[in-house]
C-alpha cells in the first residue's frame, strides 16, 4: 500500500508543501501576518481562473503563475487601501480577501459553462484534492518550494533582523523594503504550491499552525523553522493520505485538522510554556503552600500545650483553617517526615516538623 | 421580471442591508478580520443544528449557528490570553478547525445535509423563491424572504436600543468603562448580531462572501462620510446596490450571484476610493495639480520682482525669454503667465511682464513664509 505509485506521490507532494508553508510561515507569523497569508490565499482564486480561462490548459505552472500574480495584486490591494488612510489593515485584509475570493467564483461559475469538457477539475482548488496531484505537479512543488527555502537560506540573517526588529535593520543600512516584498513573495510561493491540494479557502491554517506549534518548542529562529517545516511536512502527508485513501473526505480540511492536533498537542506539553506543565506548576505551588500553612497552624495549636508534639484531630485544624484539602497537605507532610499519625486522624509535629514550623514563621 | 426574480432581489438586499449594519461596526473597531472567523466557524453549528432540528430555516438551528459563532471568538481570545500565541495567530488557529470539520460533515453527510460543498461557497440563492412558507394552507411567501426580514429587524431593534452605548464604546472604549458599560459586554453583543446576521446570510451567499457585504459596503461609506449615521445610511445602501447590480450582472452572464454580488460591493469600494473628498484618488490628483499651479505662479512672481525695475528686466521678465530663465518649458511658462494675467497678477507691455499690485503682494507674503 505505501508502496503504491499514486500514494506516495501524494505523500511526497503534500510533505514538500507543508515544509515549505511551514518554513515560510514562521516568518509570517512572527511578522504578526498569519491573516496576510489568509487574504492572499483566497486571493488567488481569480488568478487560477484568469489562467485557465486565457491559456484554456490546466498546466499547473501555468495555473501557478496565474495565482502567484492574483495573490501579488492582493498583497498590493491591501497596502493601497491601508495607505488611503481610512480603513485599517483589518478592514483591508477582510476586504481584498472576500473581494477577490467572489470574483473568482463569478470566473469559476463562468469556466463551468463553457462547452469543453477540460474545465472540470479547477474545483478542486477550493477545497484542494490530494488524489489528484501528479508526478509533475508534485516536480513543480519540489522547485518551487526548494527554490524558495534556498533563497529563504540564502538571506537568512538579513530576515532574522528584519523580523525581530526592522528599525534595526534599517539602521545596519539594509534595504528593508526590499526585505519585505521579498518575504512576502516568498510566502506567495508557498502559498501557491499548497492551492492544489490544500486549497484556497484553507491554505492560510497550514501557514499558521505548523509555525505556532512549533514556536512552543523552541525560543530560538533555526529550530523554530525547522521544527515548523518538519510539522507542516508530517501534517501535509498524514492528512493527504488519510483523505486519499478515505472516499469523500476532503484533503484540506484533513490537513488541516492534522496541523491543529499538531497544535493542540504543542500547546498542552510545549516544554518552557505548556499548558499541562503550567498547570502541574500551578497544582504544585497550591500543594506546597497548603502544607505551609497546615504546618503552621498545627505548630500554633501545639503552642498552646506544654508538649509541642501533642496531637491534634485533623478536624480542628480543618476548622481553624476553613480550608478544604487539610488531609492531603498533612500526608504530603508525613512522607516529609514533618507529622506523624498520632492516631484515627488525629496529627502531632515530629522534631522535623518542629525545626520547619519555627524556620517558616521566623522573620526574615 | 418575474415575481421569482423580483423575491431574489428582495432577499439579496435584505440581507446586503443586514450585512451592512453590524459591518459597519466591525470595520470602525479594526474587528473586520472577526467577520471572517465567525462566518467560516458557523458553517459547523449550521451543519450541527440541521442534524438536530432536520430543518435548515428553523430560528432554533439560527441561533444555535449564532452560538458557534460566539465559541469562536470566545476561543480566539482564550487562546490569546494563554500568550502562547498573538492576536492574529490565534484567530488563524481557531477558524480554520472549526470550518474543516463542517465541510467534512458536509462533504461526508452530503446526500442527508441539503448542503454540499458548493452551497457553502455560493449559497442558494437562485432556489430561495421554491422554498416557501406556508401558513395554514396559505403562501406568504419564500422563507428565506423572513428569514432575512426577521434578522434585519433584530439588526434594527438591538442597534437602535443600543445606540449610543454601541457608538460610545466603539469610538472610545476607555469612556464607555468609566461611566459604567461594559465594553466587553458591548462587544459580544456585537459579536452576536454579526454570528446571528452571518448565519442568516450564509443561506443566500455562502460563508466567505458573507465577509463581502459585511466589509466592503461600511468600508466604502466610511471613506466617504466621518458621521456615523451617515455612514450606516451609506453602507446600506451600497450594500443594496452592489446586491441589485449584483443580481443583474449574474444573470445577464449566467454566472454565481453570490460572486457577483460580492464584486459588485469591490467595485463600489473602488469607485468610492476615487471619489472620497480628501484622500480619494481624484482629488488628491487634483489638489497636486493646484498645487503646483500656485507653486509655479508664485515662483514667476518672485522672479518677476527680483528683476523688476532692474537694466536686465528687459531680458529676464520677456515673455520670450523667460522661459530660459526659469528652466521652464515656454508652453509651461506662457500657460502659467496667461493664468496669472487673467488672475490679475501680471499685466502685459511691450512684450515685458509686469506684476501688479496684487501680483507684489503674493511675492512678498511668499518671501515672508
Amino acid at each position: 500500500m505505501i508502496l503504491d505509485y499514486t500514494v506516495r506521490t501524494v505523500a511526497l507532494g503534500a510533505a514538500v508543501l507543508g515544509a515549505v508553508s511551514g518554513a515560510l510561515g514562521t516568518f509570517a507569523v512572527l511578522r504578526r501576518q498569519s491573516l496576510l497569508g489568509d487574504a492572499m490565499s483566497h486571493a488567488a482564486l481569480p488568478g487560477i481562473a484568469l489562467a485557465f480561462l486565457v491559456t484554456r490548459q490546466k498546466d499547473p505552472w501555468v495555473l501557478v503563475a496565474g495565482a502567484a500574480v492574483a495573490c501579488w495584486l492582493a498583497a498590493l490591494a491591501v497596502m493601497a487601501v491601508v495607505r488611503q488612510g481610512r480603513v485599517k489593515y483589518d478592514g483591508a485584509l477582510a476586504l481584498v480577501l472576500s473581494v477577490f475570493f467572489g470574483f473568482g467564483l463569478v470566473l469559476l461559475t463562468a469556466i463551468q459553462r463553457l462547452p469543453d469538457a477540460t474545465q472540470a477539475g479547477l474545483d478542486k482548488f477550493l477545497f484542494g484534492q490530494a488524489a489528484a496531484l501528479l508526478a509533475r505537479d508534485v516536480t513543480v512543488m519540489g522547485l518551487l518550494g526548494g527554490t524558495a527555502i534556498a533563497i529563504l537560506l540564502a538571506g537568512w540573517t538579513r530576515f532574522q533582523v528584519l523580523s525581530f526588529d526592522p528599525d534595526f535593520a534599517h539602521s545596519l543600512g539594509l534595504r528593508v523594503r526590499g526585505l519585505d516584498v521579498l518575504l512576502t513573495s516568498l510566502l506567495v510561493v508557498a502559498i501557491v504550491i499548497g492551492l492544489q491540494t490544500v486549497g484556497v479557502v484553507l491554505m492560510s491554517a497550514l501557514v499558521v499552525a505548523p509555525a505556532a506549534a512549533a514556536r512552543q518548542w523552541s525560543d530560538r529562529l533555526g529550530p523554530t523553522v525547522a521544527l515548523a517545516a518538519l510539522f507542516g511536512a508530517v501534517a501535509g502527508a498524514s492528512g493527504a493520505l488519510l483523505s486519499s485513501v478515505t472516499e469523500r473526505l476532503p484533503t484540506g480540511p484533513t490537513i488541516v485538522l492534522s496541523a491543529s492536533v499538531i497544535v493542540a498537542l504543542s500547546l498542552a506539553f510545549g516544554p518552557a510554556r505548556g499548558l499541562v506543565w503550567d498547570r502541574i506548576r500551578a497544582a504544585r505551588n497550591r500543594a506546597t503552600v497548603q502544607a505551609d500553612l497546615v504546618l503552621r497552624a498545627l505548630h500554633a495549636l501545639a503552642r498552646g500545650h506544654e508538649d509541642p508534639h501533642h496531637p491534634h484531630a485533623e478536624a480542628v485544624l480543618a476548622l481553624s483553617l476553613e480550608r478544604k484539602g487539610v488531609r492531603r497537605a498533612l500526608e504530603a507532610l508525613e512522607e516529609r517526615g514533618q507529622v506523624t499519625r498520632a492516631g484515627p486522624r488525629a496529627w502531632a509535629l515530629t522534631e522535623d516538623g518542629l525545626a520547619a514550623a519555627d524556620r517558616a514563621e521566623a522573620p526574615r | 421580471m418575474s415575481p421569482a426574480q423580483a423575491e431574489i432581489q428582495l432577499i439579496a438586499v435584505l440581507t446586503a442591508v443586514a450585512c451592512a449594519l453590524p459591518g459597519t461596526f466591525l470595520v470602525l473597531r479594526r474587528m473586520a478580520m472577526l467577520s471572517d472567523a465567525i462566518s467560516h466557524a458557523i458553517l459547523l453549528g449550521i451543519v450541527a443544528g440541521f442534524f438536530l432540528t432536520g430543518d435548515l430555516a428553523s430560528p432554533l438551528l439560527v441561533v444555535g449557528a449564532a452560538l458557534t459563532g460566539l465559541v469562536t471568538v470566545a476561543g480566539v481570545e482564550l487562546l490569546q490570553r494563554t500568550r502562547l500565541v498573538r492576536e492574529d495567530a490565534a484567530t488563524g488557529l481557531v477558524f480554520p478547525v472549526l470550518f474543516s470539520v463542517g465541510v467534512i460533515l458536509v462533504s461526508r453527510y452530503a446526500g442527508s445535509v441539503h448542503l454540499d460543498t458548493d452551497s457553502v461557497l455560493l449559497g442558494e440563492l437562485a432556489f430561495a423563491p421554491f422554498d416557501r412558507f406556508v401558513v395554514a394552507g396559505r403562501d406568504l411567501g419564500p422563507r428565506g424572504l423572513w428569514l432575512i426580514g426577521a434578522i434585519l429587524a433584530v439588526d434594527l431593534l438591538v442597534i437602535g436600543l443600543l445606540w449610543k452605548e454601541l457608538a460610545l464604546s466603539t469610538f472610545d472604549p476607555a469612556l464607555t468603562a468609566a461611566l459604567g458599560f461594559s465594553p466587553v459586554a458591548l462587544t459580544y453583543v456585537l459579536m452576536g448580531l454579526v454570528s446571528v446576521t452571518a448565519v442568516g446570510a450564509f443561506d443566500v451567499v455562502g460563508s466567505i462572501l458573507v465577509v463581502a457585504l459585511m466589509v466592503a459596503p461600511p468600508a466604502a461609506a466610511w471613506l466617504l462620510t466621518d458621521r456615523l449615521p451617515r455612514m450606516l445610511g451609506l453602507a446600506a445602501g451600497f450594500g443594496a446596490a452592489s446586491a441589485v447590480a449584483g443580481y443583474w450582472t449574474a444573470h445577464l452572464l449566467d454566472v454565481s450571484i453570490a460572486g457577483a454580488m460580492a464584486s459588485m460591493a469591490g467595485l463600489v469600494f473602488a469607485g468610492a476610493s476615487m471619489v472620497a473628498p480628501e484622500r480619494g484618488v481624484l482629488a488628491v490628483v487634483r489638489r497636486r495639480a493646484r498645487q503646483q499651479r500656485e507653486f509655479a505662479e508664485t515662483l514667476l512672481a518672485m522672479h518677476l520682482q527680483t528683476h523688476e525695475g532692474r537694466p536686465e528686466a528687459a531680458e529676464e521678465c520677456s515673455l520670450e525669454t523667460l522661459h530660459r530663465h526659469l528652466r521652464w518649458t515656454r508652453e509651461r511658462t506662457l500657460a502659467t503667465a496667461a493664468r496669472m494675467r487673467r488672475r490679475g497678477l501680471v499685466e502685459e507691455g511691450g512684450g515685458l511682464l509686469r506684476l501688479t499690485d496684487d501680483g507684489r503682494r503674493r511675492a512678498a507674503e511668499a518671501l515672508q513664509r
